[in-house]
Parts: structure tokens; sequence; C-alpha cells
């Protein structure tokens, strides 16, 4: 039975979910298991070093690293869950990201065929997250975990991913120079109040199973209930981002330094400071960009239905179109992640490197929040009635598609705007709590529905 | 197949194969694959046995209905919709119902939105009343999404007048025709 008042378990949930830990680098480790009994053993051996919520919430400032640990619905079955209690998980997390590709807009470059690291087999399993606070911590937590390996043969790397933040470390921002981290939803109950201009802090169960959500108490849970109670799913992805094409872009369609930076501004919505158009139309502003209380303090439906300072099919206004969409508190998600690969400093060109996103988006339906923001928002290429467009950064391009920047007498229309980003690859996870974990390593082939 | 790309002023048909779908273009949605976009846009036909009995529940429904449009004539934006037509017929004495709607993105990608729409609006009181209806629908929109599509007839024919045009563009062309006319009365 499931107690729909219950305050947040904080001592379960994984970290990941509630807080963001202050790391400047990291390592993502994909596995696969040779069988249950190897699967589990790893599990008994690493599960300690995942943190929940309140370790971290009680002393963020005495840790320098900070482990997640979560599986794929093949993952599961590897350790050992019952057929029948996989049935009870969600159609979209069974099938697993590769078989969604379509629907997520995965097609051409973006193909799972081109994904790299293993992520698009069968056989990937689990991922161990890895945030540290520097580098010296990261190798020697990725040494700590090889020699766990080590002693688990029937547990496999697949690859891994080494995160870097791209400098200046001031403030989190993306290779392409964008401001990141501005806009999350808040959870009710977790202590963290939502910045003026996000809205009303959302019910737990819009993130983590087992909490009511915005429409009512929490219903069809996976089961056995310990398995998926305070769990949640991620959806990751890796997206390479074409830095050097990126700024040949702009250099292409701004005569001036000044003119390449508005550019910049309408294809996301917000000066790279962070600055929002919608607040700051005509020059940026970054004061304002920096500022939490003011930075995402805006709507449209008023300040800007028409899109003259924020496109309409600008990526912020598709990842989160406000108060111009219904049902918003059902689409909301969590992203956590990081950068990795090789800064490309400003005035460097191409250097033929890969570098990119490498990021995981939280929430209690992939088919509600995740893919709805993928195949509609994303991908829909007549979102708000455009015609013939893609979100310009995470979209899928091949060159076809347009841009358009409503301006005063006349738009102003980008056609072939290229692909900046590509899909490296991607897959769905299941968070499971902190007793979950526990659960899994010591159930052996059981897992029955309860 | 009439070509997506057609000019708004030239009539176009569309014989769409049994089935409803175009076997070499079958797009895959959220929740199913996506029916193809015809001249007249998206849309569904979903003809349901009513249960025995429930027909003033119908009627009822249509009246809350008319208030609720009076009231908030903007409470079915979320459907994107250019018309919809509820209908209750006998076929042997059995009463069934017809919901005809066209609108202009395909049902998979605004599915939630609808439910919630239902809920607030009670348009669940006409489907709850159909025979085979998921009791759990306000929940568990994959098996509402299935009783619609279960229940659904697609066009084998479709034709627009002006075709692939949306309910958006004809009321900007509307409201543009509207800002003429004052601007004109204002050269008088």
């Amino acid at each position: 039975m499931t107690d729909t008042d219950s305050p947040l378990d904080f001592d379960d949930i994984q970290h990941i979910l509630l807080t963001r830990a202050p790391a400047l680098t990291g390592r993502y480790e994909f596995l696969s298991f040779k069988d249950g009994a190897s699967g589990r053993a790893w599990l008994a051996d690493i599960a300690p070093t995942v943190q929940s919520s309140a370790q971290v919430m009680a002393s963020t400032d005495q840790q320098s690293r900070w482990v997640t640990i979560a599986f794929t619905c093949n993952g599961l079955r590897q350790l050992g869950v019952s057929e029948d209690s996989l049935a009870t998980f969600p159609e979209e997390f069974r099938q697993g990201m590769v078989a969604r590709a379509e629907i997520l807009g995965d097609t051409g470059a973006n193909h799972p065929d081109h994904w790299v690291g293993g992520l698009a087999s069968p056989g990937l399993h689990a991922i161990v997250i890895l945030f540290a606070r520097d580098r010296a911590e990261r190798e020697r937590c990725h040494k700590a975990h090889a020699d766990t390996l080590a002693r688990h043969p029937g547990v496999s790397l697949l690859s891994a991913l080494d995160l870097e933040a791209v400098p200046p470390f001031d403030h989190a921002h993306d290779h392409f120079g964008y401001r990141d981290r501005l806009s999350q939803p808040a959870i009710e109950g977790s202590g963290e109040a939502p910045t003026p201009g996000s809205g009303a802090a959302l019910k737990p169960g819009e993130f983590i199973l087992g909490y009511p959500d915005e429409s009512g108490p929490p219903s069809g849970l996976p089961q056995p209930e310990i398995l998926s109670r305070n769990g949640s799913y991620m959806a990751y992805r890796c997206l390479q981002e074409h830095v050097g094409k990126f700024r040949d872009f702009l250099r292409q369609h701004g005569r001036t330094p000044e003119e390449q930076e508005l550019i910049a501004a309408k294809l996301m919505g917000r000066w790279r400071s962070g600055a929002p158009l919608t607040l700051a139309p005509e020059k940026d502003d970054p004061a304002l960009g920096a500022d939490p209380q003011r930075n995402n303090d805006f709507n449209y439906k008023h300040n800007d239905p028409h899109g003259y300072a924020v496109p309409l099919g600008s990526h912020m206004r598709r990842m989160n179109p406000r108060d111009t969409a219904h049902n918003m508190n059902r689409r909301r998600m969590i992203r956590r992640g990081a950068t990795y690969g090789p800064h490309l400093p400003d005035v460097a060109p191409e250097d033929g490197r890969e570098r990119g996103i490498a990021a995981f988006i939280i929430c209690a339906s992939l088919v509600r929040q995740f893919e709805f923001a993928q195949n509609v928002w994303v991908n829909d290429r007549n979102f708000h009635d455009l015609g013939n467009e893609r979100d310009p950064i995470v979209g899928n391009h091949d060159g076809t598609l347009e841009y358009k920047i409503p301006k005063r007498p006349v738009r102003r229309k980008i056609t072939g705007l290229p692909a900046f980003t590509t899909v490296r690859g991607g897959a769905y996870f299941f968070l499971p709590g902190l007793k979950a974990l526990r659960w899994l390593a010591t159930q052996p082939a059981t897992g029955k529905t309860t | 197949m009439a070509d997506d790309s057609n000019d708004w002023s030239k009539p176009a048909a569309m014989a769409i194969p049994k089935g409803g779908y175009f076997p070499d273009k079958v797009e895959k949605g959220r929740y199913g694959a996506v029916f193809p976009k015809t001249p007249t846009r998206y849309g569904f036909t979903i003809i349901a046995k009513i249960i025995p009995g429930r027909e003033e529940t119908f009627h009822e429904y249509g009246r809350k209905l008319e208030t609720a449009v009076a009231g908030n004539p903007e409470c079915l934006a979320v459907l994107k919709l250019h018309t919809l037509k509820w209908v209750l017929f006998d076929i042997k004495g059995d009463t069934y119902f017809m919901y005809q709607g066209v609108f202009d993105t395909d049902f998979d990608k605004y599915t939630e939105d609808a439910i919630e729409l239902f809920r607030s609006l009670g348009i669940n009181t006409v489907f709850e009343n159909l025979e085979g209806f998921p009791k759990d629908w306000k929940t568990n929109a994959p098996a509402f999404v299935d009783f619609v599509r279960k229940h659904h007839r697609p066009s084998f024919l479709e034709y627009g007048e002006y075709p692939y045009v949306s309910a958006e563009e004809v009321k900007k062309a509307l409201k543009l025709k509207a800002a003429f006319g004052t601007a004109l009365d204002q050269m008088q």
C-alpha cells in the first residue's frame, strides 16, 4: 500500500533526484552483466557508495564524489527481476530508447545505428554515474571502480565517458557558451523554493514514484513496490555539439560580433549570459543572466505572444512553453548532467575533436514527459504553426528546415539550418531507491509481484 | 496520394488504403502508429455502442458542453480543432454513438492533454456510457488510447476545399480581413 500523504523519503531517494552536486568533472560507466549472480554481487559491492538525498543534503561540503546507479530494462531482467514484474513497468521503458528512436526524432545521423559506446546494444544493463569535485578525485574513483570490476569478472565495462566542465568555471555552460541550469522545477516537500517565474513547486509524483502527482494519488506503480517506490526514470542523451559549425553559422548570419550574439540569443531565447530576451530584448544584460531571482521571471502569453523577443521556435520556448502550453505541470522534467570533451577556445578553428553534453532527463513518466518533449516540442515541424522548423539547437536537422525570427516590419527567415548537435547515444534507465538497490542485490531471481 | 505542399486554393481529395494507413509511410507515435494527414488535416471518427438506456445522459452532456464553451470559448483550444460532431444513431435496435473530429495535430501528440480536458469538462460523462470504455482511463492513458484506436473507423476518402489549411491560419486570415475592413473604414 502506498501512503499518498507521506513526506519525501530523503534517506531512500538517490541524491541525483533532489540535489545538484558541486562537481567540476565526473565519469559515466556503462556496464553489462554476464549473468544475474555477477550483477548482483557487483551491486552488493558498490551499493554502499551510492548516497541518498539526505546524505548529500547534510554534508555536501565535506564530500568530494557522488555516485548514482541505474538500470535498463534488460539490466533489471539480467539481475533476476521476473517477467511478471517487468510487465508492470511502462511500455516505453520496456522497449528502450533504441526502439523508440523514430518517436524521439533519432533518425538520419542521430539514428541508433550510429551511436557509440555500445549504448544501442541490448547488452547495456547499467550505468554508474560519478560526479567528482575535481579531476584527481575522478581518477581516484575511476581506479577504485576498476578494482571493483576486477573482482567481478562477470561485469564488463561497455564504455565510459569522462566529463569536463567548460571554462570559465564560475558558472555552468555548454560548449556553445550558453549558461546552463537556469530553469529547473522545484519539488513540493524537497525544501527547495522555486525561483520567481518558475511556478509553484510540483507534486513529487511528477518525478518520484510512489507519491501523489499533479493528477492525484499514485497509480499503476511497477511491482513489487519495494522496487519502484522512491525510484524514477532517466532518459540519457549524449549530444555532440558542433562548435565550429555553430560559430561559422553565427558569422554567416551576423555581420558584427553584436549581430552574431543576437543570432545566438534568438536561437536559444536567451543571451549566452543567460539573460532572457523577454527581459533584455535589445542588449545583453549579464547581471540579469546571473541572477536566479530575475533570470526566469517571465511568461510569453502576455509578454511576448508573437515571439518578437523570443522566437516561437527557439530552444527555450520549445523546452518550456510556460503559459502558452496546456497542462505544463505534467510535462516538467529534472535535468542533470555535464559537458564532455575539450573546450574549443573562441579564436580556435574547429579541431575535429568530439565535445558535447551528456545529460539525464529525470521524470516519473517517460512517455508523458520526456517523449512528449522530444516528439512534440523539439521535433514537431509545425510546433506553434511554424510550418517547417524544429528545435534549432537539439532538433533533428538535415539542412532542409528553416528558422524564423519575428521582427517588425518583416520577419527574418534563415533557411537551410544545419545540425548543431548529433545524438551519439542514449538509453532509458530506471533509477531505484536505495532500499530497492539492496533488494536487487539480494533477491536472486525471485522478483515475484506482491 | 495528394501532396502536402498543395496550394490552399486548389481543392484536393485523398483516397486512403484499408486500415487507414499508407503502408510505406506509417509514422510511429508515442502510443502507436499515427494516422496520416489528409487534405482535411487530422481527425477521427469514433463509433461505439452506448450502454442501453443511457441516451438522455448524452443529451444532458450536450447542454453541459454548450454552456462550458459559452462560458469559456477557449476551453477546447488544446485539441486544436476545426470541428467536432456528436451523433447518436440506431442499428437493429441498438443505439450507437459517433464522435467525429477534425483537428490540426495527430491525436497521438496531445493525448494526455485531451484526457485532462475530458476530465475537467466532464466529457467523460459521454465516454463512460460507452460499452468497453476503460474504467481507469483517468490514470491510464494507454488504455484510453487503445479504446479510441479500436473504435476509430478511418476514412477511405477525404476532401478539402481549402486543403491542409490549419484553423489558426483560417482565423489569421479572418482577422486580417477584419483589420483591412477597419483600415478601409478609417480611409473614408
